[in-house]
Parts: C-alpha cells; sequence; structure tokens
C-alpha cells in the first residue's frame, strides 16, 4: 500500500514539474513566446520526465532487486547452525522466517526463526524508507535539474518527442517479449520434467498415471508418462468437434453469402457470433449439466452405454463454439469472390448450387482450409469445456461413448490444488503445454500461410 | 494432343430433359434446404443454451424464509441489562431460533428429529438475529417474529425443484420435513423473497449464505490491471507500428509475433503466468494484480490488432494536412490521427476485456480457484473472479448450487452484454466513413 501512496506522490511530483517547467518557460520567454524554441508546455512535459522517468526507473530496479538481495543478506545472517544446512532445509527455513516477518505465523517456532524474522522485517523496512527518501529525492532533483536547463534556444520539443517514440518502441516489443517468456517459461521446466522422464517415454509412452508418491511410504503409483492416450483424447474430441463444426459453420457460411438477402445477414451473423462471445465455462457448464444427462437417456434409450463425460459431449459442444470461426472468416473469403465469376457460371447455364459448388467453394478454399485450421487449434486449445466435460483418467479408446482426457485437462488437474514445484508431476504439465503451444503455433503458422500462398487475386 | 483429349472426351450433348432439370432443381433446393438448416440448427443451440441456463437460475434470485416467534431471552442475551454493543455482538443466537422453532413444533421429541427440525432454517440465523438485535436493543426481553432464511434443502423444496412423489431415500428431503414445511406453508410463516445476499455476499459452503459479490469485485479489481497496462501498451505498440515503425525484418517480426500470440490457447497464458509472475518474480498467488497481468498479455493482442485497424482507416489526407501546417510528426498523430482513430481502439478494447472477463483457464493456473469467503480488498489481496466462481460451484455437489451457478452465469452473460452494447453503440454513434 505504501508503494501505492510511493507512486502516487512521483506521479504528483511530475505534475508539478509540467507547471513550473511551463511557467519557466514563460518566464525566460520574457513574455515573447515567439522566441521559444518549443510551446510551453513542451517545456512542461520536458521536466516531468527529467522528474518522473529516473526516479521511476529506479523505483522499478529496486522492485525487481529487493528479494534477492533481502534475501541474500538474511542468509549471510544467520546464525552459525544454519548455515550448515542442505539448499531444501535451508529453503524451509528461510520460508519459515519470511511467513513469520509477514505476519503468517503457523503453530510454534523456535528463538531462532522469530529473531531472524525480526531482523529481516526490519531490514526490509530500513530498505524500504532507504529506496523512498532516494526515490524522491532523485524526482526533486529531476525537476531542479530540467528546470534550470531551461532556455529559449533549448530544443525540448525534440527531446520530449525522442522519448515518446522510445516508449512506443519499448511497448511494440512487449509482443515479443511475451512470446519469448511464454517458450522460455515452457521449455525451461519441460527441459528440467524431461531428465526426469525420457523424452521419448513422455512423447511415445502408453500408460498416462501421473499420481507419484510425494513419500517414500505413500501409496501411490510409480507414475507413468506417457501422453500418447491424451494426444488420442485430444484428436477424438477435436476430430467430433470438427465434424460439428465444419459443416454447420460451412453451410451458415455459404448460405449468408450467396443465398441470404442483406436483412437476414444483418440478423444471422451476429447471432452466430455469439456463440464465440459466451464465456467457455459456460459452455462446459452447459455441458456438464445440460447435454451430458441428455446423451445418457439418450443412450439408455438406445441401449448404449454412454460415459457421462463421454468424448462425444464434450466434442459437441466445443463444435458449437466453433461454429463461428469457420462460418465467419468463410463467409468473408466467399463474399470476397468477384461477383463476375459467378456471373460466368450462371451464364454457362448452371444452377446457382452448382455454382457455388464448382466455382465459389474452389475459389474461397484457401480461405475456408484457413478457417477450418484455425477452428481446430482453437478447439486442441480449449480447457474449460473439458475440463468440465471430460474425463481426467487417461483412456486410450476411439469410442466416443467413452471417457477420454484431454491434454489441457491434464495440465489443470496437475497445476491445480496442492502442488510440489520440482516434482515430475508438475514439471509434466509444462511438458504438456510446449505440446499444446508448438502444436497451436504450427497450426496457426501453417492456416496464415495456406490463406496468403494460395489466395486468388483477382483484382 | 488436340486429338487425345477430343477423342478422350467427346462432346457431350448436355441432357436438357425434363427429369434432369427437375433433378437439377431439386438439388438446389436441397442444398439451399442445408444451408437453412446449418443456420437453424447453430440458433437453435443457442436458444437451448441461453433458456437452460436461465430456466435453470432464476430461481436463485430469491429466497425462502421462515418466520420464527423468537423469544428474545434477556438472560441469555444480555444478561447485564446495560446492551452493551460488545456484549451483543458475541452471544450466540442460533440456539435462540432453534428453540422457538421446537416450540412451533412442541410435538417432536428425539434427538434426531429435533436436530432434523433444526436444519429447516439455515445457519445465517445467527448473523440475521444479531443484526436484529443491534439494531433494536429494546426488544431484548419480549418475542417477535423474525424472517430467518430457510436451509437450502428446504429453499429447493419451496421453488418446486423437490419431487414430492419420489421415494424418501431418493429425497432431498425427508418426510418429516415435509411435513414441518407443510405447516409452515398453511399457516403463512414461509414467504418467497428476493434474495439480497446472492449480490451482497462472498462465497460460502452453504449455498443459501453463497453470493457473487466477491468474485463480482475481484474481476473488477483484474479488469482495471488489465486494461491500466494492456490499453496503454496496446495503443502506443499500435501507433508506433502502424505510424512510425520502418518496414523492416524487426517489425514484420514484431508483427507475426502479435498475430500468433492472438491464437495461443489461453491456458498457455496461465503458464506462462505460474512461471513467470509467480515463481519468478514472487507476486501473490491468486491476487487479482497477477490474474489482470496474465489477462493483459492475453488481450494484448487483440487491442494492438483492432487499434492498426482503427489507425489505418484514418485517411493519409488528414495526416498530410496537419504535416503540411508544420505539425511535427508526433503532433500529427497526437492531436489528429489518434483522436479520429479512439472511437475503434475503444471498440477493440472494451471487445478484448470482454473477452478477458469470460476467461477460466489462464486463472485456474495462477491459483484463483481457491475458495474465498471475504470481499477482496486490493490488488494483492486473495481474490476469486466470476467466471471461476462459476467453475467452482458448478463442481460442488450440492443441488441447490446448480441454481445459483446458472444464477451467476445469467450476470456475467449480463455484463458481457453489456460491454458488447457499448462497443456497438460506440461503433455506431462514432464511425466515420471517408
Amino acid at each position: 500500500m505504501s508503494l501505492l501512496i510511493l507512486a502516487t506522490t512521483l506521479f504528483l511530483l511530475s505534475v508539478a514539474g509540467f507547471y513550473l517547467g511551463r511557467g519557466r518557460a514563460f518566464a525566460v520567454s520574457g513574455g515573447q513566446l515567439r522566441d521559444l524554441h518549443s510551446r510551453p508546455q513542451y517545456y512542461g512535459m520536458y521536466v516531468a520526465l527529467w522528474c518522473g522517468l529516473p526516479s521511476l526507473v529506479l523505483l522499478c530496479l529496486w522492485l525487481a532487486l529487493e528479494p534477492e538481495i533481502t534475501e541474500l543478506i538474511l542468509v549471510a545472517n544467520l546464525p552459525a547452525s544454519a548455515q550448515g544446512m542442505s539448499q531444501d532445509q535451508l529453503a524451509l527455513f528461510i520460508n519459515q522466517i519470511k511467513n513469520l516477518a509477514n505476519g503468517n505465523a503457523f503453530g510454534a517456532v523456535s528463538a531462532e526463526i522469530e529473531s531472524a524474522a525480526k531482523d529481516y522485517a526490519s531490514l526490509r523496512d530500513t530498505g524500504f524508507a532507504a529506496m523512498t527518501v532516494i526515490v524522491l529525492a532523485l524526482g526533486i532533483c529531476g525537476l531542479a535539474f530540467g528546470r534550470r536547463s531551461i532556455t529559449p534556444a533549448m530544443r525540448a520539443r525534440n527531446q520530449v518527442e525522442k522519448v515518446v517514440s522510445v516508449v512506443m518502441m519499448v511497448a511494440s516489443t512487449i509482443a515479443i517479449v511475451t512470446t519469448v517468456g511464454i517458450v522460455l517459461s515452457l521449455l525451461f521446466e519441460a527441459l528440467r520434467f524431461f531428465t526426469k522422464v525420457p523424452p521419448m517415454d513422455f512423447l511415445f509412452g502408453l500408460q498416462w498415471s501421473p499420481q507419484t508418491a510425494l513419500r517414500e511410504d505413500q501409496v501411490g503409483g510409480s507414475g507413468a508418462f506417457g501422453a500418447i492416450p491424451l494426444f488420442a483424447g485430444t484428436l477424438l474430441i477435436t476430430f467430433i468437434a470438427m465434424c460439428v463444426a465444419v459443416p454447420v459453420g460451412l453451410f451458415s457460411a455459404i448460405y449468408m453469402s450467396e443465398y441470404a438477402g442483406p436483412k437476414m445477414r444483418a440478423i444471422v451473423k451476429p447471432v452466430l457470433e455469439v456463440l464465440a462471445g459466451i464465456p467457455t465455462v459456460v459452455y462446459g457448464f452447459f455441458a456438464a449439466l445440460t447435454m451430458a444427462p441428455f446423451f445418457r437417456q439418450v443412450g439408455e434409450f438406445l441401449n448404449l452405454d454412454v460415459s457421462s463425460e463421454s468424448a462425444l459431449v464434450a466434442g459437441i459442444v466445443i463444435g458449437v463454439m466453433s461454429i463461428p470461426f469457420v462460418s465467419s472468416l468463410s463467409d468473408d473469403v466467399m463474399n470476397s469472390v468477384p461477383q463476375t465469376l459467378r456471373d460466368g457460371a450462371y451464364a454457362l447455364g448452371a444452377t446457382k448450387s452448382e455454382t457455388i459448388k464448382q466455382v465459389v467453394v474452389p475459389a474461397a478454399l484457401p480461405g475456408i482450409v484457413g478457417s477450418v485450421l484455425l477452428a481446430i487449434s482453437r478447439a486442441i486449445g480449449e480447457t474449460m469445456i473439458v475440463v468440465m466435460a471430460a474425463g481426467l483418467a487417461a483412456n486410450l479408446t476411439a469410442n466416443p461413448l467413452e471417457a477420454v482426457t484431454t491434454v489441457t485437462v491434464q495440465i489443470v488437474t496437475l497445476l491445480v490444488g496442492d502442488q510440489e514445484f520440482d516434482s515430475a508431476k508438475t514439471l509434466a504439465a509444462f511438458a504438456l503445454g510446449l505440446v499444446l503451444f508448438l502444436v497451436t503455433l504450427a497450426l496457426n503458422v501453417v492456416a496464415l500461410r495456406v490463406v496468403r500462398k494460395y489466395r486468388e487475386k483477382y483484382d | 494432343m488436340t486429338e487425345m483429349t477430343a477423342s478422350a472426351a467427346p462432346f457431350r450433348r448436355p441432357d436438357l430433359s425434363e427429369a434432369h432439370l427437375r433433378r437439377r432443381y431439386s438439388a438446389e433446393r436441397r442444398f439451399k434446404a442445408y444451408g437453412i438448416f446449418a443456420i437453424a440448427a447453430a440458433t437453435a443451440m443457442l436458444l437451448v443454451l441461453l433458456s437452460s441456463i436461465v430456466a435453470k437460475g432464476y430461481t436463485a434470485f430469491s429466497q425462502t424464509y421462515i418466520a420464527l416467534d423468537i423469544a428474545l431471552d434477556a438472560d441469555r442475551i444480555d444478561p447485564s441489562g446495560d446492551q452493551d454493543p460488545q456484549v451483543l455482538r458475541k452471544v450466540k443466537y442460533q440456539p435462540l431460533a432453534k428453540a422457538a422453532l421446537r416450540d412451533r413444533f412442541p410435538e417432536v421429541s428425539g434427538r434426531r428429529d429435533k436436530r432434523a427440525l433444526s436444519k429447516l432454517i439455515s445457519g445465517s440465523a445467527d448473523v440475521t438475529l444479531r443484526k436484529f438485535v443491534m439494531a433494536n436493543p429494546d426488544t431484548i426481553g419480549t418475542t417477535q417474529t423474525i424472517w430467518v432464511k430457510a436451509s437450502d434443502e428446504i429453499d429447493s423444496l419451496r421453488k418446486g425443484h423437490v419431487d414430492r412423489g419420489a421415494q424418501e431415500s431418493d429425497r432431498l428431503v425427508s418426510d418429516q420435513a415435509l411435513e414441518w414445511f407443510d405447516h409452515l406453508e398453511t399457516d403463512g410463516a414461509v414467504d418467497l423473497r428476493f434474495n439480497t445476499t446472492f449480490f451482497t455476499a462472498g462465497d460460502s459452503r452453504e449455498p443459501e449464505q453463497a453470493g457473487i459479490w466477491g468474485a463480482t469485485v475481484g474481476s473488477f479489481l483484474m479488469l482495471i490491471v488489465t486494461l491500466a497496462l494492456s490499453f496503454p501498451v496496446g495503443v502506443l505498440s499500435a501507433v508506433y507500428l502502424e505510424e512510425f515503425a520502418p518496414k523492416n525484418r524487426w517489425t514484420d517480426f514484431i508483427e507475426v509475433n502479435i498475430n500468433n500470440l492472438a491464437a495461443v490457447p489461453s491456458i498457455v497464458f496461465g503458464l506462462l503466468g505460474l512461471a513467470v509472475f509467480l515463481n519468478f518474480f514472487g507476486l501473490p498467488r491468486s491476487a487479482p494484480l497477477a490474474g489482470g497481468m496474465v489477462l493483459a498479455l492475453m488481450t494484448l493482442p487483440t487491442i494492438i490488432i483492432a487499434a492498426r485497424a482503427a489507425l489505418k482507416a484514418v485517411p493519409p489526407s488528414i495526416r498530410e494536412a496537419a504535416l503540411g501546417v508544420g505539425a511535427s510528426k508526433l503532433q500529427t498523430v497526437t492531436h489528429h490521427v489518434l483522436p479520429l482513430a479512439m472511437p475503434g481502439v475503444l471498440t477493440g478494447t472494451i471487445l478484448g476485456s470482454a473477452r478477458a472477463l469470460g476467461e477460466t483457464a489462464p486463472l485456474l493456473m495462477i491459483g484463483m480457484v481457491a475458495f474465498i469467503v471475504d470481499i477482496p480488498g486490493g490488488f494483492t489481496d486473495p481474490a476469486t473472479a466470476l467466471p471461476v466462481q462459476i467453475y467452482l460451484w458448478a463442481d460442488s455437489p450440492e443441488r441447490a448450487f446448480v441454481e445459483k451457478t446458472s444464477a451467476a452465469i445469467i450476470v456475467l452473460l449480463g455484463f458481457l452484454i453489456m460491454m458488447n452494447a457499448i462497443a456497438v453503440l460506440l461503433r455506431k454513434r462514432f464511425e466515420r466513413r471517408w
């Protein structure tokens, strides 16, 4: 909270800097504004930047480095008995100290920990106070420096614009930083997983039972990390989903772009897009509580044994969700097929449906294929519907009436709840995430390629 | 060559017979019918989805109350008689309500039956009575008719979710409780009232005391963080890429990255948040801060793409005119291009944050699935979000949570409809075509 106050103070200081700088610019111009190089507010912004930027950078640096440094000091100051501890023991010990310092005491603690926690808390307090003073002092110094350097000839606008363009450049690299962050974090954790489980066993193993025993004496599986059943389950559900989404989406798109009048289009298109706007957790609830019992009853009626977490239900609901992904993009590409092609087909005596089947759809095929690939990628990465409506147990089957599990379900079950960060169990989730990321990335790249490369240009 | 093709495919006269034409026309009609059928199927699915949720959920907006004549025994509540609020706050009021129930049904004897009887009312009667006594300390010593909440089983019974014809063992409510309930109802001591708790309380293990306010506040805090991060960064990078960036490999690479990020599964962002924000930077688990940061990364591509489209739609003549009268490049953008593109940018931002509001999977990864009763007060307090609350309740075994889940979905969809409506309005009101 005090951090928020500090940030607010810094902000107010910068605002004050803006007005001081602007006033200074008026003053040095001696009432002749045209003698100034830039307009007065640029001088204000110049001072505000001098006041705010360096101190903000310092603040961020401190926030990033402070925990590491205080922990180092904490370890260095520990009594001799603690210095000899193993890595894990030390980590636990430090955690206890930190918890106590933050006011979450769990049970009785030794005097050693208590005094260390007191030291730690006071260390952090002093550190924060010192940082506050330094940051504010830097802000005031910057303000004074900026204000002093204002002369009528100073090129304030150019300097401010330079800073703004650097900020914009930094902002635009965040997309790259995010991608790199995703790749590195997944890769790093996955590599740690592969030191425990060989990649071949993971990618081609047929057994998946990640419930390893945490302690030696615990009853638990030995832990098998063969991901083939998960991949098969994901593929089965995706296949079912596409069986729903592709025909319905494609025919909706054909009807909307070729048959429907503008009025109907104006109604139907948003209605279909609502399907994509509904949160997936709502679909999951619908699948688990409405569709699954319904399919069970139908199954009983037909003398079929339908599992209450069948792949069929999850697949159909994901398919319904994906309809707009297929229909929207396909509709757009079919609309962009020029009318002259259709007119040519009509002139040869083709009926409307023949024109569509033999001229429009082939011309729009790259876009349609691209949209289906994107829908497949969405279906593979879909999480909430399968978490709520598909099974948990890995089951290698092609029967859509049985329960199967998927990659995303396993990531969620492995990481939700109590976790021990170094076990193969939690690291397996990152390996699965890496596979998921790579597959969806490949699908997206291929989809974009297909759309770009095979698109016919008619103009 | 020409001879070969000619011999392979001899000229075929088109079949112009009536029968063939009829076949072609019926194929045409069939094809058109497929299209109508597809649209009808999709629309029907949407209607089934929405109506099933509304049908399940609308009852959660009301709550059954039972009127009890409660003797506010002065000896038990306020033995000293000085109405000290400190004392009044600490009294256990639930036994008073139970005693009132036992007085109402004096024929009930035996411990098991008495316990069953006291299960007619909710555990929250304690709070209701405390509030009543604290507000009216003068009533101590008298007998007052006070409406207390019924338990979730009785609530379900009142709303008709319990099949009275079923076997007792298959039924949520026992025969005995059914009889008591009917007695109370014929006496006019049962009433269905608007459920304010649902909109003001946090989560609870007891369905009748559970509400969505905690989750709503959590979602709201998270959305603030998301917008505070993704809107400025998104607009800045869109302006840079669209107005300033040179066309080179680096900017191409940025563009490819943005397009790919838009299609990365949301759960992968959750893994990123877990590995980087929680484990590396040590942000608190289950906090709106971490959740908002993850969602910000997720919505960033959406905002950038929408903002770029809006900037692109501003005609170059505007820029040329501004540059012509001596504005610098940045002045051109901030004074002219960006204000004109703002409606489009805001529309994209609202749509992006609507998606973020409905997102669940990445939040599960960063520990927002914890059971949290308190209303979060800040960005680092443990919190949950509306969609996560829906997920948690959907997993609960109690029958009464089904209607709460559906009602929470109705509220969530209400927020989303509102946001989308604002976006559509913005577009309609401010969209300019040049």
